[in-house]
């Protein structure tokens, strides 16, 4: 049982690691556009 | 037709020749392949029963670190001079220059797996229990695989970070089922026990399909650079 | 966001949900493996999510090739990335299902071994475009992935024939498969592709406004310090 539990919760970490690191990305973008309009 | 094959003859030649001039490429190879076999003999203690279930497996390992070495250093020459854009601009088939490449890498990890071959025999004691001739096509439609996709991304690798690197990161995931066929019909000669008949096939469906491939893309990764 | 965009999110939040369900409540309990077996709701629909999400790759960078198009490269890439995303998930649940039901942790079997290449020449692929310096990355990786498709069959061969000749265990469900169990696993496919595509979706996006900034970041640098004469 445990391992089902396991194998799901990989599956969804590994899902919202890449997410994540998505949404980072995205933040960094957001922060360098707005001090580039800021100069 | 004739242009390409003059070219590649020429640029064959240069090539064979400044090599047997400084012997660079052959000797750090050699080098490289003997410490590859000595570090295997240290990690693997076989009797003469194994040696011959592992020694595919050994041999072509050492064959392919040994290769990446001279792959590494196909382009090297032609990029401190800036051969290359002179070959962009002329209207000489890039082809040709890939063929001469490659023929080239090909003539030196075969003189390569010529003179390691005795040494291997000696090490692990091997005797082929199969037909012992199959093992040169083995060698030459696996060389040839290793050496067509390698100088292929050699010349990819040349517009990357961490060059050297780069090559066998990407030569090693496609080479998979080149390697796995070398090894597997090396082992099945050695031990006789299977025929090495559809690893020999596979291995030159893999050499027709990416040296078709490598043949019509080149032009493309050489205008790309 | 775009309201289609959070529209679609949340339709997929509600399938992947039910699916979810499905897959531990509906779903029969498997006779042989027990509940351990339901791990083939994730494994498999993510296997055939990556399997798709590569041959788009294949796609685009064929259409890359031939007509240069960016909207090309950058699907190329996100379907890249999120192809190994998924096969990443295919690899780490298969040895965790393998291991309670055929004792090993991993297994040298032809769809196991096939999705580790696939992997390994994708995870090249990457590589080659985060170190790729100067303006033809696109190019060069979309000859990357023409050759790492032409691999695929090769692959799969090589290593079916490997395994006629050294039988060893196989991981995953022979036969036929218990229609209940079929639907179930159709509804977390539904699920996975449906949440495939929203990531495609959201990376897509995060894709193109990097490159329109680095574009206007270049333009506005060129006229900073005034056009060539």
């Amino acid at each position: 049982m445990n391992y089902l539990y396991a194998a799901y919760a990989a599956t969804w970490l590994i899902h919202v690691a890449y997410l994540g690191s998505i949404a980072i990305r995205y933040k960094r973008l957001q922060r360098d556009i707005s001090n580039s309009g800021k100069k | 037709m004739s242009s390409l094959s003059s070219i590649t003859r020429a640029t064959l030649e240069k090539d064979m020749r400044l090599e047997w001039r400084s012997k660079d490429t052959i000797n750090s190879m050699l080098f490289f392949a003997l410490l590859v076999v000595v570090i295997f003999s240290f990690a693997f203690n076989p009797t003469a029963e194994e040696s011959r279930a592992i020694a595919g497996g050994l041999v072509w390992t050492a064959f392919l670190f040994a290769a990446v070495v001279a792959l590494n250093q196909t382009w090297a020459r032609e990029l401190r001079n800036q051969v290359l854009d002179a070959y962009r601009v002329s209207p000489a088939p890039a082809v040709s220059l890939f063929l001469a490449k490659a023929l080239g890498n090909f003539i030196f990890v075969s003189i390569l797996e010529a003179l390691m071959t005795p040494l291997f025999i000696v090490f692990y004691n091997l005797r082929a229990l199969g037909p012992a001739w199959q093992l040169i096509p083995v060698a030459a439609f696996g060389t040839w695989a290793l050496v067509v996709n390698g100088t292929f991304f050699a010349a990819i690798s040349i517009r990357t970070r961490s060059r050297e690197i780069m090559l066998p990161l990407l030569l090693f995931p496609i080479s998979i089922p080149a390697l796995l066929a070398m090894v597997e019909a090396t082992t099945a000669i050695l031990t006789g026990e299977d025929s090495a008949k559809f690893w020999i096939v596979l291995l030159g469906v893999y050499d027709l399909v990416f040296t078709s491939a490598c043949l019509l893309l080149f032009e493309r990764i050489l205008h790309a650079e | 966001m775009k309201p289609a965009f959070t529209i679609f999110a949340l339709l997929t939040l509600c399938l992947l949900s039910y699916a979810l369900y499905a897959a531990l409540v509906v779903a029969p309990t498997e006779l042989t493996m027990g509940d351990v077996q339901r791990i083939f709701y994730y494994h498999v629909p993510s296997a055939w999510t990556a399997f798709i999400l590569f041959t788009i790759n294949f796609v685009a960078s064929v259409v890359y090739l031939i007509k240069r198009s960016v909207k090309a490269d950058i699907v190329a890439l996100v379907s890249a990335e999120v192809g190994v995303v998924f096969c990443t998930v295919v690899l780490v649940t298969g040895p965790i299902w393998a291991r309670p039901v055929w004792g090993i942790w991993w297994t040298w079997d032809i769809r196991l071994t096939t999705t580790l290449v696939l992997w390994l020449i994708y995870v090249a692929y990457l590589m080659l475009r985060r170190f790729s310096v100067g303006s033809q990355t696109a190019l060069i990786a979309a000859v990357l992935a023409v050759f790492g498709a032409l691999d695929v069959p090769l692959v799969y061969f090589s290593i079916w024939f490997f395994r006629t000749q050294h039988p060893s265990p196989v991981i995953g469900k022979g036969g036929s498969l218990d229609p209940v169990m079929a639907h179930v696993l159709l509804i977390n496919w539904a699920a996975f592709m449906c949440f495939g595509f929203l990531v495609c979706w959201s990376r897509y996006r995060l894709e193109k406004v990097k490159r329109d900034t680095e574009e206007t970041q270049a333009l506005e640098a060129l006229l900073e310090h005034g056009a060539p004469r």
